[in-house]
């Protein structure tokens, strides 16, 4: 299994615009992916209302876990993505 | 109030008109939410029964991807996000659960997206207002699984009425203008946010229209929106002379233009009211002599943290810019509990509009005010525009003097203060000494005045601006102006409505602010009557027993080349 941690880097934490291009992304890639923050349980990173009831904030760990082939390029990629401001884009 | 029987549904009835100008057109109907039917059995077959919720979940999806093709930016990402939420596995995943604990599959779906709807309360927030969007894609999942129409405005090409129960604010926004030629609504009052957008957008509008709802879609309607007289089926001869009224009322108003005067040339001043830049360029392209009330919260409430003094300034810039030379009256941040900010919570409150509202919150966040008035004060030496700054829900001398005084300290030349507290208006007189110019907000003076919530529909009769009491109370401000030589205009709808305007204007007014759709006929109905005219009709009015009274009487007295064409 592939796993990765990353810091929320928008700055209006994992919810609106970001969490939806987050999702969207992770549907893409096709696999079962999940998220957690720190200490939690994970939820499905496909699904829109788990990654916004997660409630991560801008600056907040979460990790990120998937299953399959290209499990650690579609994790390096979801990284990338949380690493930026998505909504000052 | 007695619902109508169906054998009326033909005739006519009477609601408020809270927008000016008469239409008439087929009824759109706006279908409200949809709901599980009472009572539904255990679906039979689970099986079956999730493979037709997910087929409904996926045609709501499908549905808002294809809208949000069309859309604009903004409206683009906000219909592709709630595609996200319509194809959601949670949502199914939960649906499944209640489905297999013996819901029928319309209370399994309602169950899943109230499980949800929990969660983002409790989050509250950006959270809770998510939840609007939940609850709609479950209600579109509902109306497909039910066979009934979608919630919401149906699309529709043909310019009609559309009728609700009511209409959100965002719903109101987003009418295309060309094709909704009249709104009617069973509930809302007359100083609801749907009344205050429809005269804004200078669509004819009535409000608290018994039966509305049950109007069959389709149905020819006449509406009047200055009576609030709607007639279903309405005759030839009716829509005849409703179209006849029309042209008269847009003959007469043609002739009149120019700065507000009375017969005898005593000036009065007409004004717009504005909540934005786009209000701003719309209004400034009109025939007004300015603005009596620009609504700055617009600038505060999007925003999840205090926007900046460089931030602020540019806004200002842009709705100053467009009035030139002419006056632009600015009211500062008019937040409290029923206005949220993100970032000035002071907790809930029991009673929000007896609250820390208005300059009540000024008073707590300081830093707030002196930030609005600094931009003001940039934005104002950028354009050289007549900037003039008052204070809202003010109650004593003491925070008249106060505020001022801060007004003052950034720089700005003219300080005034809204009345709208019955209080405040007893002691004008002395709460007017400290400040450069008054404005009566007629619509939360009504409701202190009348001890009468103005978001209740139910109580537009307390509410209504023709009580005599209302009047005594506006009367006793002037009178307090006048001691101290204080102008003193009206920035409540109350402004608009051209018998009460020349009531107004007799007990000593001298500016009238309003939707910019109202002025014309505003600025007409001034130029029939003399100020020994409009004092006669002020004093009838406050000679008045009730409200009905008062109004009947200044239509009996008010000239005829007026009260022909309303």
């Amino acid at each position: 299994m592939a796993r990765r941690t990353v810091t929320i880097a928008s700055s209006v934490g994992l919810h609106a615009r970001p969490a939806s291009l987050f999702v969207q992304a992770a549907a893409e890639t096709g696999l079962d992916i999940e998220i957690a923050k720190k200490g939690e349980e994970p939820v499905d990173a496909t699904s829109i209302l788990a990654v916004m009831a997660l409630g991560a904030e801008h600056g907040q760990e979460v990790e990120l876990t998937a299953e399959g082939d290209g499990a650690d390029a579609a994790l390096d990629s979801l990284v990338e993505l949380l690493s930026r401001d998505l909504d000052a884009e | 109030m007695a619902e109508p029987s169906s054998a009326t549904l033909s005739g006519a009835r009477v609601g408020i008109g809270v927008s000016p100008g008469t239409a008439f057109g087929p009824v759109v109907q706006v279908a409200p939410p949809v709901r599980p039917p009472a009572g539904e059995p255990a679906a039979a077959d689970p099986e079956a029964a999730l493979v037709r919720i997910k087929a409904a979940f996926e045609g709501v999806a499908q549905d808002l991807t294809a809208r949000a093709a069309t859309a604009d930016d903004t409206a683009q990402q906000i219909l592709t996000a709630t595609a996200l939420i319509a194809r959601d596995k949670g949502l199914i995943k939960a649906a499944t659960k209640h489905l297999s604990a013996g819901k029928g599959p319309a209370a399994a779906v309602d169950a899943a997206v109230e499980d949800y709807a929990a969660q983002f309360t409790a989050l509250g927030g950006y959270f809770a207002e998510r939840v609007t969007d939940l609850r709609d894609v479950g209600s579109r999942a509902l109306a497909r699984l039910l066979g009934v129409p979608a919630p919401g405005i149906p699309p529709f090409s043909v310019p009609s009425v559309v009728v609700a129960e009511d209409l959100a604010p965002a719903e109101t926004a987003t009418l295309d203008r060309s094709l909704v030629v009249a709104i009617v609504t069973q509930a809302g009052g007359r100083t609801s946010h749907t009344a205050i957008l429809a005269a804004q957008m200078g669509i004819p509008a009535v409000v608290q229209l018994p039966g509305a709802t049950r109007i069959a879609p389709g149905t020819p309607i006449a509406v009047d929106g200055d009576t609030g007289e709607v007639t279903l089926n309405p005759t030839a001869q009716y829509v005849e002379d409703l179209v006849v009224r029309r042209r008269r009322r847009t003959a007469a108003l043609v002739g009149s233009h120019g700065p507000g005067v009375t017969r005898d040339g005593h000036p009065v001043a007409l004004l717009a009211n504005i909540g934005g830049v786009e209000d701003a360029v719309q209004a400034a392209a009109l025939d007004v002599e300015g603005v009596g009330l620009f609504r700055t919260e617009f600038v505060f409430l999007s925003s999840e943290r205090a926007p900046t003094v460089a931030e602020q300034a540019e806004i200002y810039r842009q709705v100053l810019t467009p009035f030139g030379r002419r006056r632009v009256v600015v009211r500062t941040l008019d937040a409290g509990a029923d206005k949220p900010l993100a970032f000035a919570n002071l907790g809930p409150e029991e009673n929000p509009a007896l609250g820390r509202r208005g300059l009540r919150l000024s008073a707590e966040r300081p830093d707030l005010l002196d930030s609005q008035l600094e931009a003001l004060a940039i934005a104002a030496r950028d354009t050289g525009a007549d900037v003039r700054v008052m204070a809202p829900m003010v109650a004593t001398a003491e925070e008249a003097a106060w505020f001022s005084r801060r007004v003052k300290e950034n720089g700005l030349p003219k300080s005034g203060v809204m009345i709208e507290v019955p209080g405040a208006a007893l002691r004008a007189e002395h709460v007017l000494a400290e400040v450069d110019f008054a404005s009566l907000g007629t619509n939360d003076l009504a409701q202190y005045t009348m001890a009468a919530d103005r978001m209740q529909g139910e109580l537009s009769d307390l509410l209504d601006p023709w009580q005599p009491a209302v009047l005594d109370v506006i009367a006793l401000a002037c009178r307090g102006a006048a001691v101290t030589g204080t102008p003193i205009g009206v920035c409540g709808e109350a402004g608009g409505d051209p018998l009460l305007a020349l009531v107004l204007v007799g007990l000593g007014v001298s500016s009238l602010s309003m939707a910019p759709s109202k002025v014309g006929i505003v600025r007409f109905a001034l130029s029939l009557h003399s100020l020994p005219e409009c004092q006669r009709l002020a004093s009838l009015a406050r000679d008045a027993r009730t409200a009905r009274d008062a109004l009947d009487v200044v239509r009996a007295e008010a000239r005829t080349g007026l009260t022909e064409i309303l």
